[in-house]
C-alpha cells in the first residue's frame, strides 16, 4: 500500500509542532515514513508523554513503607498486610465521553480495569468522579444519561462493584465533561506483574480482542481542544465490549498463575505502539513485530492503522517460550485470540514489518525516552475577589438550597444504575461517605473515596490541591480506615496558557504538601490537559482517589446515628464562607478565598478520630455545605431528626477544613470529650440526633419532608 | 448436600452463590459451561447471575445452548433441583425449564438496590425457611427483569401456587409483580433478586439466608 508523502499539513494534523518534527529528523537522521510519523505522534502527544506535566509530577511524594510500586507502571501498588497488595489507579476519559457519552464512559471504565488486572490483580472496586455542565444546558442531560449508563453498562457486565464517586455540575463543564474512572484490585504482594520485557528472542504475544480501525488517532484527539468540528471526531472513540474484557481478565489471571508471563502490558492509548515500546524500553530491549500476524477484525488494514488502533480489550505479553502450549490452551478455553506477533531483539530497534515491507525502523529507547519535555511558562493565579457581604438568610432556606441542588442532593439516581454488590463483599454502598469493600475471606476491609472541590482550586490552586487530599483523608478516617495512599487524576485546561499552567503548578504544590503531611503518597495517576472548548477552560479539577485500610471489623466506624446520640463537632466552630457551596447554590456567587488547609490540624484531628473510633457510632467530615449539610446527611443516613444548638450562616454553612461531625451515645461522648481535653483537640457538643424534625438556627422543618427533597432533587433536575 | 454452580464465561456472581451455598452447608463444585456432563450424585444445580455471554442476542439465550445446559435439563427432568438467580433465571426461561420471559425493565434503566419482597409461597424446598407472606428485603441488580408470560401461563402459575416471590413495589414492570417462580414439580426456582447478596450481615443483610438454609436442610434430609 502506498503511504502518503510527509508534508507540513500532515505533520500538523498529527499534532506535532515544527520543533518536534525537527527533533524526529535529528533522532532518525532521515525523513520518517507515514507509519513512523504516526508512531511518533502517538508516543509524543500530551496524553501519552506527559510532556507538559512531567516536570511537576516529579515533585510529588510517591514513596513510603506501604508502597510496593509507585507511578510509572499500569497502576500503583500498596501493601495491605498478610502478603496481600492493593493495585489501583484513576484515569480520565473526558474527551471521548463528551463526543460519545455511552462508549466514552464505558471504555474509560474498561481501560482502568485493564490497568489493574494487567498487574495480576483481580478488580474488587470501582469509583467514578463525574463533572458535567449545568443541568439546564441543552447537552447536559443526554451526556449525564449516556455517561452513567456507559459506566454501569461496562462495570456491571464485567462484574466489579462500584462503591463510590462524585457527581458535580458547573457551567465550566458545559462543553467539556469529565469522566474520571477509578479501579482497585487485589493481588498477592509477591505476584505483581510488570511491563519490563526481559530476555532476547522471547515471543511477543497478542491477547484478547481483534484489532479494528476504531480509535485510530484517539490519543492525539484527547490532546487537543474542542471546537465546532467536534462531531467529526466521533469515529475516534472506541467501542467497548465488557464481555470480552471479563474473559480477558479471567484468562490473564489464569495465565499468570501458570508462570508463563515474563511481562505484560495492556493496549490502551495508542494501542500496539505504546505497549510494545514500553515493554521494550523498560527491559532495555528492541522489539520486532510482524503485523500480518496481528488478529484483525477488518480487511486490508494498513500498518499505520494497526499501530495506532485503540481497539479495546487487548493485551501484549512477553511469554516464556516453553510455556506456549499451556498459555495457548488458557486462551482457547476463554475463546480469545492468542497470536505470536513478534519477538524481543537485542538491538535497540522498533522494527515493524508488514508483508515484505519495513514499515517502521526506529531507535526504540530514544522513541520512548526522547519525547519532548516542556517547562511551560506559568503564572501564579491572581487572588480571588474578596468576599462580598453575605445577606442574612434563614438557615432552613440555606439547607433547602443545598439539598435541593443536584450537586448536593442524594445521588441514588446515579448509583442505582451501578452494580454495587457483585463479588459479595461490599460493606458500605455508595451514598454514605467512603465506600467499603471487604478483602475476601479476611477480616480486613478497604475504604475508597474520591474528592476535589474545583471552586477552591480556581480561587487558590495550592489550597485547592491540598484540600482535595485532606478531604479524601477525612472521608477515609470517617470510616475508621487508616489512609494508605492516593492516585491523582489531574484535569486542567490548555497548558500552553500560563494562567492554566499556573493552576496546575499550584494544585501540584498543594497536593504534594498534603500527601506528605498526611502520609498518603501518590502511587499512580493520570493527567488530562486541553479540557477547553472554544478557548474556555474547565475549573481546575485535580481529582484525588484514595484508599484506606480497616484492619479488623471492630475498627470500622458506622454511618448511621441513632436517636439520642450526641452530635460532636471536632475541629472548632466554622466561620469561612468564601467559595462555599452555600454562596454558589443560593446566590450563584463564587467570591472570597478558598478555606485554609492546616495540615498539622488535619493530621491531629484524623489521629484523634482513629484513636477514639470505638466510641463513635457514626462520623462524617465537614466539606461542601459545612456543619448544616453534614448534620443533615448523618441524620438522613440514620433516618432520624437532628437538632443543632447553634445559629448563624457562617457557623452553619462555613467550610473551614479539618472538621468532623461525630455521633456517639452519652458514654461515648463523655469518653471522647475526655480524650479531646487530654489531646488538646477542639471537640464540642453541638446538638443531638433524634426526633422527627431537622432543627438548626432556631428554625425547624419536618425531617421527612427534607429527606424527600434530598432524595428527589437529582432526578427532578436530570431524569 | 452436593451442589454445582455453573460458570459461563460472563458469569460474575458464581463465587458469591458458591459462598452462600457453602455457608449454608452445601458441598459446592464449580462446573465450566463447556462440560458435557455434571458431576455424579448432585442434589442441586445453581445457575448464577452475571452476563453469561455478554447478554448478546438475548439475556441467557446463548447460555441455554451451552454444552452443560443439556445436562442441566436432564438433571431437572430426572427431578433434580435447580436454582437460577438473575441471569440464571433468564437462562432457565430460555431453556424452557421455567415459563415466560424476562424483558427490559419498564424504566429502561439498570436497577441495583435492596428491594422489598413478599414470600408468596412456602410450599417449596427453596421457600420453606420463610413464613407465609413474610416481607423480606433482597437486592436486585438487573437491566432485564421485567417478567412476562401469557394469560394462561399466569393463571397456571397462580392456580398451582408457583409464584415464589413478588415485589412489594414493582420496580421493573413485571406482570403481577413477579420476582420469582417455581416449576410444576416445585424443584426449579428462578428469581431476579439476589438472595446470595443478603446471606451475610456484613454484606446486604440476612434476608436471603433462609433460602439457602431451607434448601440445604431439605435436600440433606432427602
Amino acid at each position: 500500500m502506498q503511504e502518503p508523502a510527509i508534508t507540513e499539513e500532515l505533520i500538523a494534523a498529527h499534532g506535532l509542532t515544527a520543533d518536534e518534527y525537527q527533533r524526529i529528523l535529528e533522532i532518525i537522521g532521515r525523513e520518517p515514513s507515514f507509519t513512523e510519523l504516526g508512531i511518533f505522534s502517538a508516543m509524543w502527544n500530551e496524553h501519552c508523554s506527559y510532556k507538559s506535566s512531567k516536570k511537576w509530577l516529579r515533585t510529588l511524594p510517591t514513596t513510603g513503607p506501604q508502597v510496593i510500586c509507585g507511578p510509572g507502571e499500569n497502576a500503583g501498588v500498596v501493601d495491605i498486610g498478610d502478603g496481600q497488595a492493593l493495585v489501583f489507579k484513576m484515569e480520565s476519559h473526558n474527551h471521548p465521553s463528551y463526543i460519545e457519552p455511552y462508549q466514552g464512559a464505558a471504555t474509560g471504565v474498561g481501560g482502568i480495569l485493564r490497568d489493574v488486572f494487567t498487574m495480576g490483580a483481580r478488580p474488587i472496586a470501582a469509583m467514578n468522579a463525574l463533572s458535567f455542565g449545568m443541568p439546564d444546558h441543552p447537552k447536559t442531560r443526554s451526556i449525564v444519561h449516556g455517561v452513567v449508563e456507559g459506566v454501569g453498562g461496562y462495570g456491571n457486565a464485567f462484574g466489579v462493584p462500584t462503591v463510590g464517586g462524585e457527581v458535580r455540575f458547573h457551567p465550566s463543564y458545559n462543553g467539556n465533561c469529565l469522566v474520571n474512572a477509578f479501579a482497585a484490585g487485589l493481588a498477592d504482594a509477591d505476584a505483581i506483574f510488570y511491563s519490563a520485557a526481559s530476555g532476547v528472542g522471547m515471543p511477543v504475544v497478542y491477547l484478547g480482542a481483534k484489532t479494528g480501525r476504531d480509535g485510530v488517532g484517539g490519543a492525539t484527539m484527547a490532546s487537543a481542544e474542542f471546537d465546532e468540528t467536534i462531531e467529526e471526531k466521533r469515529p475516534t472513540v472506541q467501542v467497548g465490549d465488557p464481555f470480552t474484557e471479563k474473559r480477558l481478565m479471567e484468562a490473564c489471571l489464569e495465565l499468570m498463575a501458570t508462570g508463563a508471563v515474563i511481562s505484560i502490558q495492556d493496549m490502551g492509548a495508542a494501542g500496539l505502539t505504546c505497549s510494545a515500546v514500553e515493554m521494550g524500553d523498560k527491559g532495555g530491549l528492541g522489539i520486532r513485530l510482524q503485523l500480518d500476524d496481528v488478529p484483525q477484525r477488518e480487511a486490508r488494514m494498513s500498518a499505520y492503522e494497526m499501530m495506532l488502533s485503540e481497539s479495546q480489550e487487548r493485551m501484549l505479553m512477553v511469554l516464556r517460550p516453553e510455556k506456549e502450549g499451556e498459555a495457548r490452551a488458557v486462551f482457547e478455553k476463554w475463546d480469545l485470540d492468542f497470536a505470536i506477533v513478534g519477538e524481543t531483539i537485542e538491538e535497540d530497534r522498533f522494527l515493524i514489518l508488514h508483508g515484505n515491507d519495513v514499515k517502521a525502523d526506529l531507535p526504540l529507547s530514544r522513541l520512548a525516552s526522547s519525547a519532548p519535555e516542556y517547562d511551560r511558562p506559568w503564572e501564579e493565579s491572581a487572588a480571588p475577589p474578596a468576599l462580598a457581604p453575605v445577606p442574612a438568610i434563614a438557615a432552613m432556606d440555606g439547607l433547602r438550597a443545598l439539598i435541593g441542588s443536584p450537586n448536593h442532593a442524594a445521588k441514588q439516581w446515579v448509583f442505582e444504575q451501578y452494580d454495587t454488590q457483585v463479588m459479595g463483599d461490599t460493606a458500605r454502598r455508595p451514598g454514605l461517605g467512603a465506600g467499603i469493600v471487604r478483602v475476601h475471606g479476611t477480616g480486613k476491609a478497604i475504604a475508597f473515596t474520591s474528592d476535589v472541590t474545583p471552586r477552591y482550586c480556581r480561587a487558590n490552586p495550592e489550597r485547592g490541591g491540598a484540600q482535595a487530599v485532606a478531604e479524601a483523608y477525612r472521608n477515609l478516617v470517617s470510616t475508621g480506615a487508616t489512609p494508605l495512599a492516593a492516585t491523582d487524576n489531574l484535569n486542567f485546561g490548555n497548558p500552553e496558557k500560563p494562567g492554566i499552567m499556573g493552576q496546575f503548578v499550584g494544585c501540584i504544590r498543594g497536593i504534594g504538601a498534603a500527601c506528605e503531611a498526611l502520609d498518603m503518597p501518590i502511587v499512580s495517576g493520570n493527567v488530562s490537559l486541553y479540557n477547553e472548548t472554544d478557548g474556555t477552560g474547565i475549573l481546575p479539577t485535580p481529582t484525588i482517589g484514595a484508599v484506606g485500610l480497616i484492619a479488623s471489623p471492630g475498627d470500622a466506624i458506622g454511618s448511621r446515628p441513632e436517636a439520642g446520640d450526641i452530635a460532636l463537632l471536632l475541629g472548632g466552630m466554622p466561620a469561612h464562607l468564601g467559595q462555599s457551596a452555600l454562596l454558589w447554590e443560593m446566590f450563584g456567587r463564587e467570591d472570597g478565598e478558598a478555606p485554609e488547609v492546616d495540615l498539622a490540624a488535619e493530621r491531629a484531628h484524623g489521629d484523634f478520630v482513629l484513636a477514639g473510633r470505638a466510641h463513635i457510632r457514626a462520623a462524617t467530615d465537614l466539606s461542601d455545605g459545612g456543619l448544616a449539610l453534614a448534620a443533615f446527611e448523618l441524620a438522613e443516613a440514620g433516618q432520624t431528626g437532628v437538632t443543632l444548638d447553634m445559629a448563624g450562616t457562617a457557623a452553619l454553612f462555613g467550610e473551614d477544613q479539618g472538621r468532623y461531625l461525630l455521633a456517639a451515645d452519652e458514654a461515648g461522648a463523655a469518653a471522647l470529650q475526655e480524650a479531646a481535653a487530654a489531646a488538646g483537640v477542639p471537640l464540642m457538643a453541638v446538638g443531638h440526633f433524634g426526633g422527627d424534625d431537622i432543627v438548626m438556627g432556631g428554625e425547624r422543618a419536618a425531617a421527612a419532608e427534607l429527606f424527600a427533597l434530598y432524595r428527589s432533587a437529582f432526578a427532578a433536575a436530570l431524569a | 448436600m452436593k451442589a454445582a454452580v455453573l460458570v459461563f464465561p460472563g458469569s460474575n456472581c458464581d463465587r458469591d452463590l458458591a459462598v452462600a451455598l457453602t455457608r449454608a452447608g452445601a458441598d459446592v463444585t464449580m462446573v465450566w459451561h463447556k462440560e458435557p456432563e455434571l458431576p455424579p450424585g448432585l442434589d442441586l444445580v445453581a445457575v448464577p447471575g452475571g452476563f453469561s455471554f455478554g447478554d448478546y442476542l438475548r439475556c441467557g439465550a446463548i447460555a441455554a445452548r451451552s454444552p452443560v445446559t443439556s445436562a442441566v435439563i436432564a438433571h431437572a427432568e430426572r427431578g433434580g433441583y435447580v436454582l437460577g438467580v438473575c441471569n440464571g433465571f433468564q437462562v432457565l426461561t430460555e431453556t424452557g425449564l421455567l415459563p415466560g420471559t424476562l424483558m427490559r425493565n419498564a424504566g429502561l434503566k439498570f436497577i441495583s438496590r435492596p428491594e422489598p419482597l413478599r414470600v408468596a409461597t412456602v410450599e417449596s424446598a427453596f421457600t420453606r425457611g420463610y413464613a407465609a407472606g413474610q416481607r423480606i428485603e433482597i437486592p436486585i441488580a438487573h437491566h432485564d427483569g421485567n417478567y412476562f408470560a401469557g394469560p394462561e401461563t399466569l393463571a397456571e402459575l397462580r392456580g398451582e401456587d408457583r409464584i415464589a416471590f413478588t415485589y412489594e413495589r414493582n420496580p421493573n414492570g413485571s406482570q403481577e409483580g413477579i420476582a420469582g417462580i417455581l416449576s410444576a414439580n416445585r424443584r426449579v426456582l428462578g428469581l431476579m433478586p439476589h438472595p446470595e447478596r443478603a446471606a451475610d450481615a456484613g454484606h446486604g443483610g440476612e434476608d436471603g439466608a433462609p433460602l439457602f438454609a431451607g434448601l440445604v436442610g431439605a435436600l440433606q434430609a432427602a
